[in-house]
């Protein structure tokens, strides 16, 4: 009998098969269930010159502020509770970042595109707007029918890498939010060639059911490569209903953007340390859930 | 009643229920579709609507959920969902023409015109603000409002520096056909009631909120607004609609935060 794959692996086994240059992209949304113990592996790697896909949050202004992105593909960056993200503004400010804006429905369809494997998908969005000069990317299309309608051809997304974190997951991928929304994190995983899911807690298949009812299983295995246990992962964003958003937190690393010395001591303690230091290190401090 | 007694009126009034009123009215004739004002007042004149004139508007909990309460926060007897409205959910509702969102802008101008993206050349921009958000998507489908809690001339301004949602200008660039969606309903201020009901629809002061002048709201825009001969005073809340926003709507009264009085 064969035995069926088990896809467990770790933060920095996952991020060791990413390549300098690379497209990738981060599930979640804005400050939301965000990968963030894997966006702390990238910021310890060597990795650089990355084109980043999101749901803009915390994970674009970290790797901003650490030098790992060279153009960012968006809609928004935001940490909601704090409006607009000061290391993403620093980066747009001072010019180091090429820039891809979107509008947030075309960039859903510009992700749905990615995962049927069609170069775009066809919206009215956009048209009129100065979306058309900022993004060159973006053409229109005349509709082939007799209408002959312009549109928007929203293009694929398509990324070399997608990961995104949900609460509950088995060791085959399968996976469960149990949150209020269910963001775009399927997509994501559509969407790209190497795919990695981190998760509150491995359960066993059949535990899954106990956690909530079947619409809350977004992710199949069929959709995952890499399966990384990371409790509280996702902070400092939220990850409801296992935890809120780490909110003293954020305005500490928020703050860390006043200047060059604030985020080299913000740096220096907390993103040099391995995830479980990391980990450890908030627990010493009362910061985690 | 004679304008003194108005002014009387005025002074009972507080300018934030003056400014959720006008929200509300933003609204009335919608009928069954997706009212989404975002801010604080916007969602307490939402509320407003649906428990008043507009019973069949549908609304969010600002989260993934549309829910039947009058009360605009907090929900302390529980929220009472009528749907399950993922962020996805949303393009479904603007695609298929269900929705009239009010939206916040960091610039707006005369004909509609809103930025919320960057403040100076988007390039490289002076100010790095949100990004584009749904800001094409909604004013190309839907019936768009602004709320400008700051009625000021960088904000009520001659041009936007990034058209992120597009006003009747560009709309009418377009043609009829691509832009057959397209209607910018009012821009509420802390001063006053404006819309484009002119013949190129260009901005034009619809009513006043009451204790401010032609002369006040002109020198808070920076271009020269449409002003008919006689411009009505904007519409005062009802004794039960005060009544309904003080015990129901917003009790706590965040929205006097929002807009202090003059």
């Amino acid at each position: 009998m064969t035995a069926a794959k088990d896809k467990r692996c770790t933060e920095d086994e996952a991020v060791a098969e990413l390549r300098s240059g690379m497209t990738i992209g981060f599930g979640g949304w804005g400050s939301r269930r965000k990968p963030m113990s894997v966006v702390r592996s990238i910021l310890r790697s060597d990795l650089e010159d990355l084109t980043v896909i999101s749901w803009g949050g915390p994970d674009v202004g970290l790797l901003c502020a650490s030098g790992k992105v060279k153009r960012l593909v968006y809609a928004f960056v935001s940490l909601d509770s704090i409006p607009l993200e000061p290391h993403f503004r620093a980066a747009r400010q001072s010019g180091v970042v090429e820039d891809e804006p979107y509008d947030e429905g075309m960039f859903l369809l510009g992700l749905q595109a990615a995962a049927w494997r069609v170069p775009f998908l066809p919206t009215r969005v956009g048209l009129g707007s100065d979306l058309m000069r900022d993004n060159p990317r973006l053409r229109t299309i005349t509709s082939p029918y007799d209408d002959g309608e312009e549109l928007v051809a929203a293009p694929a997304l398509t990324m070399d890498a997608a990961f995104v974190h949900m609460n509950r997951a088995d060791a085959r991928g399968n996976a469960q939010y149990l949150g209020p929304d269910p963001y775009f994190d399927d997509l994501f995983l559509g969407a790209a060639t190497k795919r990695f899911l981190s998760t509150e807690r491995i359960v066993a298949t059949e535990d899954l059911a106990k956690e909530g009812a079947p619409q809350s299983l977004l992710i199949s295995r069929m959709l995952v490569d890499g399966v990384i246990q990371a409790p509280n992962g996702a902070h400092f964003t939220s990850c409801d209903p296992d935890y809120g958003r780490d909110e003293a937190f954020q305005k500490s690393y928020a703050a860390s953007a006043k200047s060059p010395e604030a985020w080299a001591e913000f740096r220096e303690a907390w993103l040099t340390l391995s995830e479980a230091d990391y980990q450890a290190k908030l627990r010493a401090d009362g910061g985690a859930r | 009643m004679s304008s003194k007694q108005t002014d009387q009126l005025a002074d009972m009034v507080d300018r934030a229920d003056v400014c959720v009123v006008a929200v509300a009215e933003c609204f009335r004739g919608d009928g069954e579709i997706l009212a989404n004002p975002i801010g604080t007042i916007p969602m307490i004149g939402g509320r407003l609507a649906r428990a008043t004139f507009e019973p069949d508007l549908c609304m969010t909990d600002g989260e993934a959920r549309l829910i039947a309460n009058d009360e605009a926060f907090d929900w302390p007897n529980g929220a009472v969902v009528e749907h399950f409205n993922p962020y996805r959910q949303m393009f479904s509702w603007v695609w298929n023409g269900r929705r009239h969102v009010m939206m916040g802008a960091t610039q707006v101008d005369r004909y509609g015109n809103q930025n919320i993206a960057a403040i100076g050349s988007y390039a490289r921009p002076k100010v790095q603000l949100l990004g584009y958000r749904g800001a094409p998507g909604n004013t190309i489908n839907d019936t768009t409002s602004y709320w400008v809690p700051n009625h000021s001339p960088a904000v009520v301004c001659e041009a936007v520096d990034t058209v992120c949602g597009i006003g009747y200008d560009r709309a009418a660039a377009l043609g009829p056909d691509a832009a057959r969606f397209h209607e910018i309903r009012r821009v509420i201020t802390n001063l006053c009631v404006l819309d484009f009901e002119t013949s190129d629809h260009s901005m034009r002061v619809r009513s006043l909120h009451p204790g401010v002048t032609v002369e006040e709201v002109r020198a808070a825009t920076g271009f020269d607004l449409v002003v008919p001969d006689d411009v009505p005073t904007s519409r005062l809340p009802t004794p039960e609609e005060i009544e309904l926003i003080d015990t129901v709507i917003d009790p706590k009264g965040l929205r006097l935060k929002e807009v202090p009085n003059p």
